[in-house]
């Protein structure tokens, strides 16, 4: 019988199957952040089992709120970057170094198709772009994954998402998993893996797959994954060219990634987007979306680009384009946080941070920080944001807050006019 | 392993989820002991009061659906720290369950029948369940009241609760 690509996964790490349903895993990377990982270190301090299975294999960043905010946080990133030093881990990465998670560790080439990865962060399931099975974990996984490289996992059960037809200008993957949540609902996938596939899936860049990938979860999945294909071997080359031939014995070794073409899905299910249009969610949860063309005319306090969903250079590339020599509504504050400094870097040399300070930005350093309402654009009561983040949940981004999840071609259009609007980069 | 069984709390409703177990305020605690004073703060339930009603209860009796919302591990924590290391309802969340076995705590799923029986029998009185692993079964006894119950447990959920949680276990195992 074939099988899904989590299947094959799952089979390549087995490490143990105590009961029908739980399968634990051998790790090959487990990711750390500074809110979720102090509390699993001081767990085992206090047991006696301060170690770890493999300083190699083991990341850590402070990103969520960095600078420090104040001596809660200061103290966090010290959890985390003494216990780093401590074992040797050698990829951790502090102010200056540091960017969100989920665009710096696939930026840094730690995520190769077939592999396993867990953190403690729901997001997590963005790696899948590669091919990888990554799924965001509670504390006690997370520890027994730093002290064991393993974790224990209930069913590679998988929903295959076909995505068809083709995108409009102006469209983009952020408007497709928008509109796919919206379709089977924040419960639609829960404990399943999504395998996102079809033709438009293989057009897409490895960003865009990310941006698809790291909602998964806001449909309740467990991970969502994108095969291996040659746009992933171009992407991992430069880390990869020391250990194949070429990039064509890269894909075939990674092939064994593949689903089979009779793989066992538990549904399939066919997403045409040809005839979609830039979407917004409009209620507090993420599956309440409809396209932005009905939300025009909402009034927005705040525009936010940035975050794992869309704070990469790409997304950059598309909110300097509609704002070049434009300048913002007055009645608007516009964020923008490159994901990390390397998407910095590159959006200063291309004269995109010229774009968003001319336009009125405030250029922030990479931070998950406004987010998740923590720092760097906490809302007002009764403020609305549009914003390029993956969750509009009650208090997500600051207490009575409203925020509307959209693209960065729509936040950055929307910043414009000063209520949510389509991009001029959209042809209806 | 943890000594389950204890003077028995009942929480008469279904659906009681973790934010009214430990409301998300409290998560930036640093501690899993910080969470102490605050377990089921929040919760909505006539006639409840977490200052009186928690002090020196080991077990809670409770209907369907327990734990069930945010996947927040501090829920499990905020029971332990508080002593509380079992729970018995109708039905769990799946993921507040799997966190209870992973800290090496119990949590019991029993019929509605059960339920119903335990609330009717045992409810408003001081109550005690001590637990027999071996059997498995719970012995619940209130001033001359007897009752026992047995339950089930998988082989992996024994383990965990041998080894006293997931982290013991893996350590020991893998
Ligand atoms: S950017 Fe937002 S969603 Fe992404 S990891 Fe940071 S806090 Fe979480």
């Amino acid at each position: 019988m074939g099988k899904t690509v989590a299947e094959k996964i799952f089979d390549a790490h087995l490490v143990d199957r105590p009961e029908e349903n739980v399968f634990v895993l051998r790790l090959d990377a487990v990711f750390c952040h500074e809110i979720t990982t102090p509390l699993a270190i001081k767990d085992l301090e206090a047991r006696g089992k301060d170690r770890v299975f493999d300083p190699d294999r083991i990341k850590a960043v402070i990103d969520h709120v960095t600078p420090a905010k104040d001596s809660k946080t200061a103290e966090q990133g010290r959890v985390l970057r003494l216990w780093a030093r401590r074992h040797g881990i050698r990829d951790f990465f502090d102010v200056g170094r540091n960017g969100i998670c989920h665009a710096l560790f696939p930026e840094k080439g730690f995520v190769r198709p077939g592999s396993t990865i867990i953190m403690g962060d729901s997001h997590t399931c963005t790696h899948g772009a590669f091919g990888a099975f990554a799924a965001g974990m509670g504390t006690t996984d997370l520890e027994v994954g730093i002290l064991k490289g393993v974790c224990a996992f209930r069913s590679p059960a998988t929903i295959k998402v076909e995505i068809l037809g083709e995108l409009k200008a102006g469209v983009y993957a952020k408007d497709v998993i928008l509109s796919f949540i919206g379709r089977i609902g924040v419960n639609g996938a829960t404990d399943r893996v999504i395998e996102f596939s079809g033709p438009v899936v293989e057009k897409m860049t490895m960003e865009e797959r990310m941006t698809l990938c790291n909602m998964a979860i806001e449909a309740g999945a467990t991970s969502g994954i994108c095969a291996p294909d040659r746009t992933t071997v171009d992407y991992l080359w430069p880390f990869i060219k020391d250990e194949f031939s070429s990039p064509e014995a890269a894909l075939a070794a990674y092939r064994e990634f593949c689903p089979d073409a009779d793989a066992q899905y538990e549904a399939v299910i066919s997403h045409d987007v040809s005839d979609l249009e830039p979407m917004s969610t409009f209620g507090y949860k993420p599956d309440q979306v409809r396209p932005v063309r009905e939300m025009e005319n909402t009034p927005i306090d705040q525009v936010y680009i940035g975050s794992c969903t869309n704070g990469r250079i790409e997304d950059l590339r598309v909110a300097a384009e509609v704002l070049r020599n434009r300048k913002i509504a007055d009645s608007v504050r516009g964020i923008v946080s490159p994901a990390t400094p390397e998407v910095y870097r590159r959006a200063m040399e291309e004269g995109l941070l010229a774009a968003f300070l001319d336009a009125g930005f405030c250029v922030a350093n990479p931070t998950c920080g406004a987010c998740l309402g923590m720092s760097t654009g906490v809302l007002a009561e009764g403020e609305v944001c549009a914003s390029t983040t993956n969750r509009n949940f009650s208090g997500r981004m600051g207490k009575g807050a409203m925020v509307h999840l959209v693209s960065p071609a729509t936040a950055a259009a929307s910043a414009l006019a000063g209520h949510i609007v389509n991009s001029t980069l959209y042809r209806g | 392993m943890k000594r389950f069984g204890g003077k028995v709390l009942f929480l008469d409703r279904s659906d009681i989820n973790t934010d009214e177990i430990i409301p998300a305020r409290y998560l930036t605690e640093p501690s899993r002991e910080s969470l102490k004073p605050y377990l089921l703060e929040d919760i909505q339930l006539e006639g409840f009061s977490p200052t009186k009603d928690l002090a020196g209860k080991g077990a809670i009796v409770t209907r369907a659906n327990f734990g069930c919302g945010s996947s927040r591990e501090h829920a499990a924590w905020a029971l332990e720290v508080n002593g509380i290391e079992l729970v018995a309802a109708e039905s769990f969340a799946r993921i507040f369950r799997q966190n209870m076995f992973n800290c090496g705590m119990l949590a019991v799923s029993l019929s509605p029948e059960i339920i119903d029986r335990l609330f009717a029998e045992f409810s408003g009185k001081e109550t005690e369940v001590a637990v027999d692993l071996e059997a498995p079964s719970f012995t619940f006894t209130a001033d001359g009241s007897i009752l026992e119950v047995p339950f089930t447990l998988s082989r992996f959920e024994g383990d965990l609760i041998e080894a006293g949680g997931w982290v013991e276990l893996a350590d020991a195992r893998y």
